[in-house]
Parts: structure tokens; C-alpha cells; sequence
């Protein structure tokens, strides 16, 4: 390990897992939003609300990542001309915004499977409470049957973050400059290997149980009003929300 | 019973080393195959391109028994260290940093690198000033990038490919206004292809030693002195029987050995 070259590179390596971070924070609550009416649409017992629903997962759950970043970044790339007519040239033209509407539209997919698991298994004794007590479908959607699927979803769907901020090393390879393309640069400069692989897998390992943390802190949170047996003792993640929210 | 096995080990060993001085020297050529027209891969997957002719006819004239390994650019010199292969053909440019981690023999061939750019930006000349804000595309971690990245980096935006194709590719898709890499894989890989209409050479020859080194040689594994002699022995050879020239012409029309 070459301590010199850690601090030589550190300004830059700190750039690229600032760029890291801004793709995960961007395309999580981004694939977030589209996985919910994905994962509703595909429980829908009308074909025209599920079909498509199903068509969309199917794809994106199914082809690997580099592919539908090459596709949407070098793919479409080669109809610039036609992109240009509709106006939308800009958007296709950088590197960013295609990585996030890649990264955003796969873990969509994947995070619409989650729920849509998640809300098969909302219990139907409180389906049916709701319906008793006369609440309307979108009313039960938004208060029992979301609310549920998250407490359910979401140990899941921490799994989904971490792995789409892992994933996002990927689009490096369409010259976004990221934590790993930072990296491969000062490797490939310096054929120093070990130190600057190493070095930037701990701080992926840190950023990762970052997020592990916030999301158990999250997880505490919405299981808050869960009893907990008598002699159960209290997870680290219930006790650091209990310190906070005091 | 002890002296029969010790017998018969010492036949076998004699036997071995006979078999082994007999034998040719077996030699793992390792290139990357995505380098047009130095090192390609055809539609059948095969090897083909101006490394690998002259490769070939190296070992043909040091009398060595050749494979041929492709690897990754940015894996090259790490997979020769971890002895995936035995020395790198592919057009790899000899630097004072690269001779830190590996030994080169004399150079093979040495062409300049040079910008391309669209015909319509072609009045503009090559400038640190005039390259404000342009896009520039290179093949990462190549001489190329260097160059670049040092002399225009701080005006310029740099995009860096995994391959030469893709900022090729990226140029003709409008994403970039300049690339820059090895004049005669711009010429062959690109603008006498297709794709390569309306785009041209813009600005002077780059050699400077100082990035771009001594020429392109062959990389083999620090202290394998025998190697790299026989290497260097059979480039003489090839450059002075002629099997050089022919490969040559069947490439290019000009003299890609330099001087």
C-alpha cells in the first residue's frame, strides 16, 4: 500500500464518490416512484393496466444493466438525427442523463417486484376491515394496503439500494465519471493496483453501511408501534432511533 | 530397489531435458484485439491486423512456438505481470512510465497521433484557447489520454473510452467535437471507413518523446533478458530480409517504421 498515492489521489477519489452518491440519491426515490404505480398496475385485474406493467419489468428485470446502458447511450447515439427532430437530442447527448434514466428505469423494475410481493402479502383480514368500514380502493391503497407493504418491503428493498449504488460503477463505461472511473484512471496511471483498489473498495464498503444504517433507522421507524416480545432485547437500529427521537 | 528408482529418475530427467532443448521456446503473445488495423477481431473471431503479422513472423524468425492471448487495454499490463502471457503485442507505445513496471525491446513501428474532427470545424486551429470547452475523446489510459489530459485538460473536456471505437462512434453521434489517438487508427479504423465521411485530420503531427516515447515496442516481463534479445534479434532479422516490408504493404502505403 502506498499511503502517498492515497493522499495524492483523495481530492479526486472524494469527487467521484460524490458523483456516486448524487447517481444513488437520484436514481433511488426516481425508481421509487416508478416502481409504485408499476407494482399496483401489475396486481391490476384489468390486462390493459398489467400487461404493460409486466412488458416493463420483464425487460428490464431481464437484461443485464450494461446492456441497456450501451443500448440507451450508444445505441440511440447513432439516431442523433431523428433524436434531434423530436427535440430531445439534449437529454440523449449527455452521459449523466442517460445513466440515470438507466439506472432509474432498472431499479424500478426490480423495486416494483419487491412491493409488488410485498402487497400480495398484506394480510386480506385488513383488506377486509378496510372494505368494512367502507374506505374506497385508493383510500385503502394509501392507508392500509402502502403502509403495510413498506413495513414488509422494506428490509428488501435496503438490499436494492445498496446493490443499485454498487451498480452504479457501471456507467463508468459510458465516460460518466464516477468513484470507479476515478479510480481506474490513478490504477491505470500509477500500475498501482492494490492501493487504489483497495482504497476505493473500503469506501464503497463505507458508503454502503451508510446506507444500511439510514435504512435500519428507517426500518426501526416504521415498525415503531410493533410490541416487542417481553423478553426480546431491542435491536441496535431501534436503540440508535430511540436516541434520536428523544 | 533404492538405486532402480534412482535410475530410473535420473533417465527421466535426462530424457525430459533432452525433450525440453528440443523443443521450440513456447511464447504467449498477449494484444487487445479492439485496434484496427494493428490488432482486430474478425467477424469469426479471429486475430488479424499488423501486430499480429508481424508477431507471427517474429516467431517464426526466433524459431518460438506462438499462442496468441487478447486482453482488455487496461488490463495489458497487469495480465503480463501475472503471467497470463509472455510479452505484449498491441501497439504499445514505450514510456518511461510504463518502463517501471515492464522491460520493452526496440521498437516495431512509430507513427505520430493527431486530432480528427468534422470538416466543418476544420478552419479552427489547435489551440489551448480555441479548444475551450470542446469535447475531446480519447482511449483511456493510452499515450493519447496523456498527451491530452496534460496539454489541453485544463481548457478542454476530456471523455475517456474503454475503446478507440467508441469515441469514434461518440464523434459521428455529435457528442464529441475532437478525437485524438494514433494518426494511423484514425486514418484506417475510421476515416476510410463509412462512418469516416465528413470527418478529417485537423492540426500538426504529435510525437513528443515525452508522452509519446520511443516508438511502439514489444512489452515482455522485467529481467527476461533472453526473451527480449531473441525479440530484438528477430525485428532486426524481419527488417533486413524483407518479411517486414511485405507486411508493411499490406497495410499501409507509407513507411510505418519512422526513423
Amino acid at each position: 500500500m502506498d499511503f502517498g498515492l492515497i493522499i495524492d489521489s483523495w481530492p479526486a477519489l472524494m469527487r467521484g464518490a460524490v458523483m456516486t452518491l448524487t447517481l444513488t440519491a437520484i436514481a433511488v426515490p426516481a425508481g421509487l416512484a416508478l416502481a409504485l404505480p408499476l407494482a399496483v398496475a401489475r396486481l391490476s385485474h384489468r390486462l390493459w393496466l398489467r400487461l404493460p406493467s409486466y412488458a416493463v419489468i420483464y425487460v428490464f428485470r431481464g437484461t443485464p444493466l450494461l446492456i441497456q446502458l450501451y443500448l440507451i447511450y450508444y445505441g440511440l447515439g447513432q439516431f442523433n438525427a431523428v433524436l434531434k427532430s423530436w427535440g430531445v437530442w439534449w437529454f440523449f447527448r449527455n452521459e449523466l442523463y442517460c445513466a440515470l434514466l438507466v439506472l432509474s428505469l432498472n431499479t424500478g423494475a426490480y423495486t416494483a417486484e419487491i412491493f409488488r410481493g410485498a402487497i400480495s402479502g398484506v394480510p386480506s383480514g385488513f383488506i377486509e376491515a378496510a372494505q368494512a368500514s367502507g374506505m374506497s380502493w385508493f383510500t385503502r391503497l394509501r392507508r392500509i394496503v402502502l403502509p403495510s407493504a413498506f413495513r414488509l418491503a422494506w428490509p428488501a428493498y435496503t438490499n436494492e439500494v445498496v446493490f443499485l449504488m454498487q451498480a452504479t460503477s457501471l456507467v463508468s463505461l459510458i465516460t460518466v465519471i464516477e468513484l470507479f472511473r476515478v479510480t481506474k484512471t490513478m490504477a491505470d496511471r500509477t500500475f498501482d493496483i492494490y492501493t487504489m483498489y483497495i482504497t476505493t473498495g473500503l469506501i464503497y464498503l463505507m458508503i454502503s453501511y451508510g446506507i444500511i444504517l439510514l435504512f435500519g433507522l428507517i426500518e426501526a421507524y416504521l415498525m415503531r408501534h410493533m410490541p416487542l416480545a417481553p423478553n426480546a432485547r431491542k435491536t441496535i437500529n431501534q436503540r440508535a432511533l430511540a436516541v434520536l427521537m428523544r | 530397489m533404492k538405486k532402480l528408482v534412482l535410475m530410473a529418475f535420473a533417465a527421466a530427467m535426462a530424457f525430459s531435458f533432452g525433450a525440453q532443448a528440443m523443443e521450440k521456446m513456447k511464447v504467449r503473445m498477449g494484444t487487445e484485439g479492439a485496434y484496427a488495423p494493428f490488432n482486430a477481431v474478425d467477424k469469426d473471431g479471429k486475430l488479424y491486423g499488423f501486430d499480429i503479422d508481424i508477431g507471427n513472423a517474429i516467431c517464426a524468425a526466433a524459431n518460438f512456438e506462438c499462442s496468441w492471448v487478447t486482453q482488455n487495454w487496461d488490463g495489458i499490463i497487469p495480465g503480463l505481470i501475472a503471467e497470463k502471457f509472455d510479452t505484449i503485442i498491441a501497439s504499445m507505445s514505450i514510456t518511461e512510465e510504463r518502463k517501471k513496471k515492464v522491460d520493452f525491446t526496440k521498437k516495431y513501428y512509430s507513427t505520430p497521433a493527431r486530432f480528427v474532427t468534422a470538416d466543418a470545424n476544420k478552419g479552427v486551429e489547435i489551440t489551448k484557447a480555441n479548444l475551450k470547452d470542446k469535447v475531446i475523446g480519447v482511449q483511456e489510459g493510452t499515450v493519447s489520454d496523456h498527451f491530452v489530459t496534460d496539454n489541453f485538460g485544463d481548457t478542454a473536456k476530456i471523455k475517456r473510452y474503454e475503446k478507440q471505437d467508441q469515441a469514434n462512434l461518440d464523434l459521428t453521434s455529435g457528442r464529441l467535437d475532437y478525437v485524438f489517438a494514433d494518426s494511423v487508427v484514425l486514418s484506417d479504423g475510421f476515416l476510410k471507413t463509412p462512418r469516416g465521411k465528413g470527418y478529417g485530420f485537423v492540426g500538426p503531427n504529435y510525437s513528443d518523446q515525452k508522452w509519446f516515447g520511443e516508438g511502439i515496442g514489444i512489452a515482455v516481463r522485467k529481467g527476461e533478458d533472453k526473451l527480449r534479445e531473441a525479440i530484438n534479434a528477430a525485428i532486426a532479422k524481419i527488417r533486413a530480409d524483407g518479411t517486414y516490408a511485405k507486411i508493411q504493404a499490406k497495410y499501409f502505403d507509407f513507411d510505418v517504421y519512422g526513423d
